[in-house]
């Protein structure tokens, strides 16, 4: 499986993604913010369209959108202009429907498009790969170094503003990272399905771990693993890597869930 | 005594013609324990946010140890215990990372705590008696426990003003009383300014030196003993006694 540079790309490509996506998902989803990844994806797809009608890398108007994306949802949440959920709806539905219409007009619904969409293992590039290496181990960096901030404010986000905690900033970065994460794993997972990386393996870590840093350790391990054994199926097996990938994440929290079960039996 | 905070003449509406609060004069010294209390809408939240700098008067003027609060320089010195609903309980967070979180202002953004934080951080741990649950997830404690935790949180601060804000919601009354005993003796042992809010005041009337009722203004402020007495929550067998 090695022998082909397509699934060697995809293999570095995937372990960064595996390790980024859970790391920045965990901040999401300790937020009750889940699915701001799914709403980031539609705008990512409108991205990845408007990368065809302007003759331009899908991949980096993808990543551009995707980030600006994020920031608007953070933005219209933190002003009080939309309820989360609202912003959310906003978000998804402006971007998909844009996304059809810049596609459309590009004439690119067709089977590339497809495969921004659920992924595909023959899309990385080397420079894609050098593009994911750099901002995905930049994120990576930025979340070690900031943890303790991150984790303050998911634990009180009031009480860590009343002690002059800059909240607003250290939010708006986790959108920006969750969007760079979804551009960068748009071509592994998929638009539709990248969400899922960032949200299953925190909630399949979440079962059984001791602490929140064991929680987010976990939940990186959990990713790595679903992206290497997915890519290896979708390989072998001829499957698109994200639904793959994702359905093993998935078993992952099943495996946690009766280790949960069957800890607190004992 | 040093003022710690200052309102004067103090009004507040979140839309036009419909104050909040009008006409609060409220000086609190630097060491006294005061309770906060009053009706559910009656402005007691809002009274707090705007002495912490989080709101502006849209009338009078707030000063916290003499600064305008809402350009308070010295915010790593207060310490603030949420509601609980507000606070994250349910992830899989320990009591120790509850309480070092209450380290990030005074410790910087960046890296691990240093030495001299995580002593503090055990110290906190100590005084509100969690020491043998430091290690445990917040989500396995009682909500008295996780109170605590918040508590040692905002010890770990080394606060010269500590708010707690509605800090016994949804606690039994055994668990209120404990916690007000806590806090008292904390109080005695720190002498930090406290600011206790709640619409319950029954657990704290025997361990504050001062009650403060407020109801779209301050209709009471003075010392517990002194409040009529159909006013006081029988529920309570005051802590202190």
């Amino acid at each position: 499986m090695l022998e082909s540079e397509f699934m060697r790309l995809a293999f570095a490509t995937g372990a960064v993604v595996g390790l980024l996506a859970p790391a920045v998902g965990f901040f999401l989803v300790q937020r009750n913010m889940s699915l701001v990844g799914d709403g980031v994806g539609h705008t990512a797809f409108a991205g990845v369209a408007a990368g065809y009608l302007l003759g331009v890398s899908p991949v980096l108007t993808a990543l551009v959108a995707a980030v600006a994306g994020a920031v608007g949802i953070e933005w219209l949440r933190s002003r009080h202009r939309a309820a989360g959920d609202q912003a959310l709806a906003l978000l998804f539905y402006t971007g998909l429907a844009a996304g059809v219409v810049l596609a459309s007009s590009a004439g690119a619904l067709d089977v590339d498009l497809f495969s921004f969409l659920f992924g595909s293992i023959l899309t990385v590039t080397r420079g894609d790969l050098v593009l994911v290496a750099v901002l995905g181990v930049a994120g990576l960096v930025v979340i070690g170094l900031l943890y303790r901030a991150l984790a303050a404010v998911v634990i009180d986000e009031e009480g860590a503003r009343v002690a002059g905690v800059p909240v607003a900033a250290l939010n708006v970065l986790v959108a920006g990272l969750a969007g760079v994460t979804i551009g960068l794993s748009m071509q592994i997972v998929g638009i539709l399905l990248i969400a899922a990386l960032m949200v299953l393996p925190v909630i399949a870590a979440g079962r059984v771990a001791w602490s929140m840093s064991s929680s987010v350790l976990l939940s990186m391990g959990i990713g790595l693993a679903s992206v290497f054994a997915g890519l290896t199926l979708a390989y072998y097996a001829d499957l698109p890597p994200g639904g793959a990938i994702v359905l093993l994440a998935a078993a992952a929290f099943v495996v946690t869930s009766i280790l949960e079960a069957a800890r607190s039996r004992a | 005594m040093p003022v710690a905070v200052e309102l004067s003449g103090v009004g507040f509406a979140y839309r036009p013609g419909q104050p909040v609060l009008t006409g609060v004069g409220l000086t609190i010294e630097e060491g006294e324990f005061v309770a906060v209390a009053g009706p559910n809408g009656g402005g007691k939240t809002t009274l707090v946010r705007l002495a912490l700098g989080l709101a502006r008067p849209t009338a009078g003027s707030v000063l916290l140890f003499g600064e305008p609060a809402h350009r308070f320089s010295r915010r790593a010195t207060l310490g603030y215990v949420a509601q609980r609903a507000q606070v994250g309980t349910e992830g899989p967070v320990k009591v120790r990372e509850v309480v070092s979180a209450g380290r990030l202002a005074q410790g910087g953004l960046f890296g691990p705590l240093r030495r001299r934080d995580r002593a503090i951080v055990d110290e906190a741990i100590a005084d509100v008696g969690l020491a043998e649950l430091a290690d445990t997830r917040l989500a396995d404690l009682s909500g008295g426990q996780q109170q605590r935790a918040f508590i040692a949180k905002a010890f770990a601060a080394e606060p010269s003003l500590l708010v707690l804000d509605e800090p016994t919601a949804g606690v039994d009354a055994e668990s209120q009383e404990a916690l007000a005993r806590l806090l008292g003796r904390l109080h005695d042992d720190r002498g930090v300014t406290t600011l206790y809010v709640s619409h319950e005041f029954g657990a704290v009337e025997g361990i504050v030196e001062r009650l403060v009722l407020v109801r779209g203004g301050i209709v009471f402020d003075g010392p517990p003993e002194a409040l009529p007495s159909a006013w006081h929550d029988p529920s309570h067998s005051h802590a202190r006694e």
